[in-house]
């Protein structure tokens, strides 16, 4: 069961992978509103396509530049780079405290897939069990309270005249 | 399962407490202000940047023995523009007397940088700082900020917003004999 949850996972990931690869290759050509939604004002530390900063005007200047000039999305985000240092980019950095951005999710799902595939095994030990136990309402539920002996002889006598 | 969500649960807090932590390294680095407060002796951080329209880089501490006005400014400030002339004027007083203004070009794109350093025919030298990172070594939180560093390298004042030409009398002028 854990095998097959994490193979049902793995195909997840790489379908994923390859959605994002293809879209990836689909925009050939940068447009601002592309680029804008993908790196940060400098100074105001928010998303560039919300700013309405100086600064920013100047960043979606640089920007259309770049575009005017052919550059893809890619090279326009180099060139960012280049000109503003690595914090312009929106995605997290893959060091310090922004790599933990990249492992919570994963350490996340990996919990979450964890924790469903013990969460099944063991329904289907309960499962399995409650099958094979010919005393299914018992061996159901252990926590369960005994019957006092006055009540387990009172439900003895109902069963029997019901059955009969 | 119980200590699967423990787990979980103090590894966030943990991951919590170490975000804070990093976030305090980075406010303590504007400590200059603090110590200039205090009468304490502070020295410009030790960086060096590339120079503005130019090949090559320069650091703050190769100007030691002169007395330096390090100005920290964007194309996209305005009070940035409006204290161009008076740093000009002083470039001109200081330069003849064993001074200098030195421009760092930060959070701002080389190009608009350099349309602004032709458009004011900035005679002083220019650095960049595009990232920002060593503006924020200094403790810059708006631009634009002077640090008036004496012969020695040392920070002797500080100024946030535009400079005035009084302030530069009272600053500059005593250092300059």
């Amino acid at each position: 069961m854990i095998r097959r949850t994490l193979t049902l996972l793995a195909l997840l990931a790489a379908a994923t992978a390859l959605a994002a690869t293809a879209a990836h290759a689909a925009a050939p050509r940068a447009s601002l509103s592309d680029v804008e939604d993908e790196v940060m004002c400098i100074t105001c530390g928010t998303a560039l396509n919300i700013s309405q900063a100086p600064s920013a005007d100047r960043e979606r200047a640089f920007i259309r530049r770049q575009i005017a000039q052919g550059r893809t999305k890619a090279q326009v985000k180099a060139a960012l780079v280049d000109e503003y240092g690595p914090n312009v980019l929106a995605t997290p950095p893959d060091r310090g405290f922004g790599r933990a951005a990249w492992l919570v999710p994963l350490l996340l799902a990996l919990l979450a897939a964890t924790a469903i595939a013990l969460t099944v095994g063991r329904w289907r030990r309960a499962g399995a069990l409650t099958r094979d136990d010919p005393d299914t309402e018992a061996a159901a539920d252990p926590d369960e309270p005994e019957l006092d002996p006055d009540d387990a002889r009172r439900l003895a006598r109902d069963m029997a005249a019901y059955d009969r | 399962m119980r200590w699967l969500v423990i787990g979980v649960a103090a590894l966030l807090v943990g991951l919590l407490g170490y975000g804070v932590a990093q976030q305090g390294k980075r406010t303590g680095t504007s400590s200059i202000d603090a110590a200039l407060g205090q009468g304490r002796d502070d020295r410009a951080p030790a960086t060096s940047l590339p120079r503005l329209g130019e090949t090559g880089r320069a650091r703050v501490a190769a100007y030691q023995g002169k007395v330096v006005l390090v100005n920290f400014w964007a194309s996209w400030c305005k009070p940035c523009t409006s204290e161009m002339p008076a740093l000009q004027r002083l470039q001109r007083r200081m330069a003849p007397r064993g001074g200098t203004v030195l421009g760092i070009a930060s959070r701002d794109n080389s190009q608009d940088a350099m349309a602004f350093v032709r458009r004011f025919s900035v005679s002083y030298p220019n650095l960049r700082d595009g990232s920002g990172d060593v503006a924020e070594r200094w403790g810059v939180f708006k631009q634009p900020e002077s640090f008036l560093l004496d012969r020695s390298g040392r920070i002797v004042a500080h100024r946030i917003g535009a400079v005035d030409p009084s302030w530069l009398r009272t600053h500059v002028d005593p250092l300059l004999t």
